[in-house]
């Protein structure tokens, strides 16, 4: 059978599947619609968690950029999970214990302020927006590269299947069919990285074939280092970054995966403080799985790439680099006329190839684009997992699979943004300012008509991606570091801190984040072109730049509170009340 | 113990907890993975320079250790000042 049959077919199943779930898990009330009734057993959360947290990113582009940027990308690694354990032990049982709906009602009761609960609603919407752009662009990249539909409409089946399961079942639909939408993912994704495991080391589990040896007895890694030394790159296992950067980096991401509102909300759905402090544990065991597969997929990917088309004939070459090639994520270009591909350290071109209708002597696309160095190939990172099962050529079914993983990816994380879009309209907005004596049904309604409004936006941004969705991704992180995580931490460790230093923290954050960002990603600021490396502050990256923005937030909310009167009795109560953790159940319910 | 007495002495186990622990989260991630890098990269484990496996292996198996530590300890603290439902 073909793969594109099997696509059909594996994908047509999965979303059977999740259309059952949806319609077996309808939401009748608000507590149902926002927290799945918080009556969620730790593993179906930690399940849902898990894949609400792995997205179209994490699936399909993630080893990807490991595999260009080797050690460097250790960063991903250790920032998207380092942070859980942050979540696990700062966050998740106090804000369990709390008890309300969303991180905005924290924030605004804690600050007893609804300004501060605005300022939560704004940054809430920006982060969650920026990121359900980049899913359901997710969606249609899958559905146009295995099943041949334009991007468009692959969009809008992907805006359709999400439709169904969060309009109806709210937080509750959403739970089950991400429970079932880890399994698919993972499976999708174990399966290639355990056969080419075995194929290229013998070893079954991917992660200790990592490390283990060759056919010609030498260590794979070592393998890696001296192709990549030979061909002019940096080694795999060092990296080019400063130690400074990486490590700025790596803790920008931990704060703010720990501070990410889809990521949190979930963790009000369980019973108890001891059932969310469980189901931390077991969400991160979950996402462990994938993320230390990953830099093993990255390896295996990077070797069999070179090895199979360094200083190859481009004539001889297998059927897939030509596929890739025609759908423009690879491209070559005949520099030296030796017929042979030279792939070696430096860009072939000069930024994304464009491309003529012409080929040239040897059948390849020509591109215009060209650089001067000796480089010859260009290789989109985004293709690594998705070419890896045709690389290794494994049978089709696999290639298949991991399309319907890369589908589950998307949809479940957009579909636990849009419920944090849409509370935070019906109930931060709606409920708690606009219109207080709104009805549940009312709510209800104003919940299920905001998640349509936001899918429809989220499916344009998807249609019509805007030039700056790659920066604002990274943006999302550093805004949620440099906002939310010290708010929150500092609300629950910190009796003394009052609104006027949290509510001044997190604008002076937020702000410097955003100034940041688009003075060195876009150059909006001041000159036209984005500021080179050389300009940054202390050498910080703009991704690295929420760790510092973060220490900002923190140094003026804490003086700023010392400045000023010390919070009401009853918060200072409220505190005293989340760090115990028993009573939790009754606590939710007035 | 009274009341207010029980929670403070409940919190103060509880940071002690938390110092703990996230000390060995930062010094596995952000010690072995980041900043002594490439004094653990003299030294191997099987095919691995061992600083780059803290940082793309060992530091995650860690992290999940911690969470189910940390899970056992409040557990276990919760029993004692009687907070367990």
């Amino acid at each position: 059978m073909s793969v594109q049959l099997w696509t059909w077919i594996l994908v047509g199943i999965t979303f059977a599947l999740y259309f059952g779930i949806a319609i077996w898990a309808r939401a009748g009330s608000t507590k149902e619609f926002y927290v799945a009734g918080g009556g969620v057993s730790p593993l179906a959360n930690g399940m849902a968690t898990a894949a609400d947290w792995m997205s179209a990113a994490s699936f399909i582009s993630m080893a990807g950029i490991i595999s260009f940027a080797g050690y460097d990308g250790s960063v991903y690694l250790m920032g998207w999970t380092g942070g859980y354990v942050l979540l696990a032990l700062l966050l998740a049982p106090y804000l369990r214990k709390f008890g309300k709906f969303t991180v905005p009602d924290f924030i605004g009761d804690r600050y007893y302020s609804n300004t501060a609960r605005t300022v939560a609603v704004i940054c809430a919407l920006i982060v969650s927006f920026t990121y359900v752009a980049g899913q359901m662009r997710g969606v249609g990249i899958v559905f146009s590269q295995f099943l041949q539909v334009e991007i468009t409409t692959g969009v809008i089946i992907g805006m359709a299947v999400v439709l169904v399961f969060a309009f109806l079942g709210g937080m509750k639909g959403i739970t089950y069919t991400q429970v079932a939408q880890y399994c698919v993912l993972i499976f999708a994704f174990m399966v290639p990285a355990i056969f080419i495991s075995i194929q290229m080391t013998g070893n079954i589990i991917p992660q200790i074939g990592m490390g283990g040896r060759v056919e010609d007895g030498t260590f794979l890694l070592e393998k890696l280092d001296n192709l990549h030394t030979q061909l002019g790159f940096k080694e795999y296992t060092e990296g080019t970054k400063s130690t400074w950067d990486v490590f700025a980096i790596t803790l920008a991401l931990m704060a703010g995966t720990a501070g990410l509102p889809h990521v949190i909300v979930r963790f009000f759905t369980v019973p108890n403080v001891k059932d969310a402090r469980k189901s931390a544990g077991l969400a991160l065991l979950l996402i462990a799985i994938l993320y230390t597969t990953a830099p093993a997929v990255s390896v295996f990917a990077r070797t069999n790439l070179i090895e199979t088309v360094s200083n190859q004939e481009y004539a001889s070459l297998p059927e897939w680099f030509k596929n890739w090639e025609n759908m423009g994520l690879i491209a070559w270009s005949d520099k030296n006329k030796d017929g042979k591909i030279q792939y070696v350290n430096g860009d072939a071109t000069t930024g994304k190839p464009e491309f003529t209708e012409a080929r040239g002597t040897n059948g390849e696309r020509i591109i215009t684009n060209t650089s001067t160095e000796t480089n010859e190939l260009y290789v989109d990172r985004d293709i690594m997992v998705l070419a890896n099962p045709e690389i290794a050529q494994l049978p089709s079914w696999v290639i298949a699979l991991v399309a319907a993983g890369g589908l589950a990816a998307a949809l479940s994380t957009a579909a636990g943004l849009l419920l944090v879009i849409s509370t935070s309209v019906s109930h931060d907005l709606i409920k708690k300012q606009l219109k207080p004596n709104i009805s549940e049904k009312g709510e209800l309604l104003a919940a299920r008509l905001s998640i349509l409004v936001a899918i429809i936006v989220a499916g344009l941004f998807g249609i019509y991606p805007p030039g700056f969705v790659a920066a604002v991704v990274a943006l999302a992180f550093g805004l949620a570091a440099a906002s939310f995580f010290p708010a929150i931490v500092l609300g629950i460790f910190d009796k003394r801190m009052n609104k006027q230093g949290a509510i001044s923290g997190m604008i002076v954050g937020t702000l410097l984040m955003l100034f940041y960002m688009i003075r060195f990603k876009t150059g909006l600021i001041g000159v036209l072109e984005p500021l080179p490396a050389s300009e940054w502050w202390f050498g910080t990256s703009p991704e690295g730049f929420g760790t510092f923005a973060m220490l900002v937030n923190v140094v003026i909310s804490v003086t700023i509170s010392r400045l000023t009167p010390a919070p009401p009795e009853d918060v200072q109560e409220i505190v005293e009340r989340i760090r115990i953790p028993s009573g939790a159940g009754e606590a939710q319910s007035h | 113990m009274s009341k207010p007495e029980k929670s403070k002495a409940y919190w103060r186990e509880n940071k002690k907890y938390l110092a703990i622990l996230l000390s060995i989260w930062f010094v596995v991630s952000f010690g072995c993975g980041i900043l002594f890098k490439d004094l653990l990269n003299r030294y191997s484990l099987g095919g691995f320079k061992l600083g780059f496996w803290f940082a793309q292996q060992g530091s995650i198996y860690v992290f999940v250790l911690l969470i189910f530590v940390y899970v056992l300890l409040m557990n276990r603290l919760d029993k004692k000042y009687g907070y367990n439902e």
